[in-house]
């Protein structure tokens, strides 16, 4: 029975759609966060200007983040879709004068292959673009997130409307069950199980939470989607909320995402305003609405029975999961929590249907995954790729491989509880049950390049102290365990590592991951662990010989100066902030080591690359 | 932040404006901040009392998230990015030349109250590292020379 059906739906939403037509000719200016950095916002205003000033009426959106944010400020200029990087504030009115009146276009503001150096003139033929499936993340460059009509003019609220007059709840579980979504946050758990726990469950109110709170560092999909395409979001939400049965939503928004609190603010107004969230939506007897949380800078309310704790007013500790959050989740109701990038994967599955969805990707991960590339890679920004593309793909096709030439080393998945994968494993199919396999994980996307400057044992470290930072303190084998990993693992980059350490790590980690309460803890020597795995010999190195190869570990390197590259131009010397270099004009410095602190200054300033690191 | 209003006025007012719900701790300690660019001790016990929740609750809250501040800070505040990416592009070292020009280490404000220093686990534009963030404005490709630049500009425009 379709209790909650109303053909309705679909003759609302015709007449929404109506009265919102997109104009043909237009220009669109990435205003993701990275481009809003390097001044879009001015370029987009300085196009404004410029078209008003020529008499012209061309609409320019400030859209949310395309995604090559290596290149920005970025622009669109459609229909002919030309799309013009690393844009000034100065190129405005060429832009308006050749291109937008005559589509004529602006030779250096394409860009260009790096080897070929062919001018590529649209999105598409670019390598960072050409091997992607942008079917979520493309949206992003179609609409203003301000704009309800945008959204609209892209079939947006159509998978709604599709589920509201046509689909049982029971239908649209299905539905997701055969996509085989899965959770794009980190553990990679069947998001159609989740949903058919919480109809079954007993108890009401029932709720529906989008996880927003993306810690991962080195990640930003989920802001880069909740800034740019909100809608997708609450649309995604109020369908899972219609298939479980739920009527009060909750999105948790990290408190580093400002941009983001505000474009979910608009995005819920404009939806409760044209009836597509609050009650009878649509005209339908269905009800259901949102409200946002800030998150307060805590990374373990990624955790859900602590993000639960933190909606609830309390300090964000999670508790043991002998019950699941499908039976008590916040206010210990049922609760469905999903990330933010598989809610914005519900509208396209439901719109384009389970079987086009299922025929993307791996036997056992289905569809897209957006993944943050950054780090030491040419191109960096965000990429969405079918899962199962080669890790070798991603980092060499997409990412333009390692700046200035130097060694790839490894790439780090899965945030904190994530690992790092070498060199030798770069073949493998990037999707949940591979990257496990190795000793990593799919986290929420990050993938950090690292090259041969970077060292594995720092990084270790790194990580530890991270967590040991956010270990939110409740259960022992987490609080202590992680604290003397950090420990040992700062020793060992102080160069007081000793004999036996690396083996007390892997003790210790054994300890950790199976006596902590959350995942936090659980997942917290996986960093440890794969980079003994894979780099055991940048620990030896740094045990036995008292030597950090990549010259990172400040206590096991030293400076010096290459007396044939100094030119004795003396800016080290002003630069230095412990007047440790000496020497004459115009011939070769020195440096005293006891002086040295190793801050890096010389090296940043010098042209000539004269400062040897050993 | 204007003197005529005191704390405790201005913290009614915010718990009011949450329905005095328990559940909005966390938006009413946000908006505290937002008021007086920290949690003055009053704030807490005032809150503490009309949300009729026990200020050791309050306190848990406010010292267990890392946005909240219990110190006055600066006019200025200063947030390291010290995310993965950030940290193998260099972060350690730029927080290294924060530290040594404005003579704080993170959580420490500058004695003429002009600048805080924070580290943050993530500003999420990676793209950009190394980042910093003061007050509202990203800073990608951050250098040392940078730093010393954009320190002199804050300095100049703020004496």
């Amino acid at each position: 029975m379709k209790e909650n059906s109303d053909v309705q739906a679909h003759q609302v939403m015709e007449e929404l759609r109506l009265n919102y037509g997109p104009n043909k000719k237009f220009v669109t200016v990435c205003a993701g966060t990275g481009c809003r950095a390097n001044g879009s916002l001015k370029v987009k205003e300085a196009l404004e200007a410029e078209i008003k000033k020529q008499n012209m009426k061309v609409d320019v959106l400030a859209t949310g983040c395309l995604g090559f944010c290596e290149k920005g400020p970025m622009l669109i200029i459609h229909p002919d879709k030309y799309f013009y990087q690393s844009v000034k504030v100065e190129d405005a009115p060429e832009i308006v004068s050749k291109t937008v009146a005559k589509g004529e276009v602006i030779s250096r503001l394409f860009y260009r292959h790096p080897e070929t150096q062919k001018t590529l003139f649209r999105e598409e033929d670019l390598p960072f673009y050409k091997k992607q499936l942008r079917v979520v993340f493309g949206q992003n460059g179609m609409l203003d997130p301000t704009r309800l009509d945008d959204y609209l003019a892209i079939d947006g609220y159509q998978a709604l409307a599709k589920v509201l007059s046509e689909m049982t709840p029971e239908g649209v579980i299905n539905e997701v069950k055969k996509a085989g979504l899965r959770g794009r946050g980190g553990g990679g758990f069947h998001t159609a199980v989740k949903w058919e726990g919480v109809r079954k469950a007993h108890g009401e109110p029932k709720y529906v939470i989008a996880n927003g709170d993306e810690g991962d560092p080195g990640a930003y999909m989920d802001r880069s989607l909740m800034e740019g395409n909100p809608h997708s979001i609450i649309e995604g939400m109020i369908i899972g909320a219609y298939a479980v049965g739920a009527h009060d939503g909750y999105i948790y928004v990290r408190n580093e995402y400002p941009l983001a609190v505000t474009h979910l603010t608009m995005a819920i107004a404009a939806a409760r305003e044209a009836g597509l969230l609050g009650k009878n939506i649509l005209g339908t007897k269905f009800s259901f609405d949102i409200k946002i949380n800030k998150g307060a800078g805590a990374f373990v309310c990624g955790e859900s029975s602590a993000l639960f704790a933190s909606i609830e007013g309390r300090a964000g500790e999670p508790r043991a999961k002998y019950v699941h959050a499908v039976e008590k989740g916040l206010y210990d109701k049922p609760t469905v929590l999903n990330n933010v990038e598989t809610w914005a994967n519900v509208p396209l599955i439901i719109n384009k249907g389970a079987d086009w969805y299922a025929s993307i990707g791996t036997e056992g991960s289905k569809g897209t995954k957006i993944f943050s590339l950054v780090g030491k890679i040419n191109n960096t920004g965000l990429v969405e790729v079918p899962m199962g593309t080669t890790l070798y793909e991603i980092i060499y096709d997409m990412g333009g491989g390692i700046p200035k030439g130097r060694k790839f080393k490894a790439v780090q998945t899965g945030g904190p509880s994530g690992g790092c994968i070498p060199e030798s494993l770069l073949d493998i199919p990037v999707d949940f049950d591979k990257l496990y396999e190795v000793g990593s994980m799919m986290g929420s996307g990050g993938m950090i390049v690292m090259d041969d400057t970077s060292c594995m044992v720092d990084v270790a470290r790194y990580f530890t102290s991270f967590l040991q930072e956010e270990s939110c303190g409740k259960c022992v084998p987490c609080r202590e365990g992680v604290r003397r990993m950090s420990d040992i693992l700062k020793d060992i980059c102080a160069g007081k590592g000793q004999e036996g350490d690396v083996e007390l790590l892997e003790k210790i980690a054994t300890g950790v991951a199976d006596g902590s309460l959350c995942a936090l803890g659980g997942s917290a020597p996986n960093p440890v662990l794969s980079t003994i795995k894979y780099f055991r010999e940048e620990y030896d190195a740094h045990i036995k010989e008292h030597r950090c190869p990549a010259g990172v570990c400040k206590a096991l390197i030293t400076y010096s100066i290459d007396a044939e590259k100094c030119t004795g131009c003396g800016v080290c010397l002003k630069a230095c902030p412990t007047q440790a270099i000496s020497g004459e004009k115009k011939k070769a410095h020195t440096i005293d080591n006891n002086k040295c602190t190793r801050c890096g200054a010389c090296i940043e300033s010098c042209k000539f690359e004269a400062i040897l690191v050993k | 932040m204007t003197k005529a209003i005191s704390v405790a006025t201005k913290t009614r007012q915010i718990v009011k404006k949450h329905g005095g719900d328990k559940s909005a701790m966390i938006a009413v300690l946000q908006d505290i901040q937002e008021a007086f660019n920290y949690l003055p001790k009053e704030a807490l016990k005032t809150a503490s009392k009309a949300m009729k929740v026990p200020f050791s609750r309050v306190y848990e809250a406010a010292t267990f998230y890392t946005a909240f501040s219990l110190k006055q800070r600066g006019k200025n505040i200063v947030k390291i990015c010290v995310g993965t990416a950030c940290h193998v592009r260099g972060a350690a070292a730029l927080q290294d030349k924060f530290e040594r020009t404005l003579g704080i280490k993170p959580g420490e404000t500058t004695k003429d109250k002009n600048f805080t220093l924070e580290t943050v686990n993530c500003v999420g534009a990676c793209a950009l590292g190394p980042v910093v963030v003061i007050n509202t404005d990203y800073h990608g490709q951050v250098t040392m020379k940078k730093i010393d630049k954009i320190i002199d500009k804050i300095n100049e425009g703020g004496a």
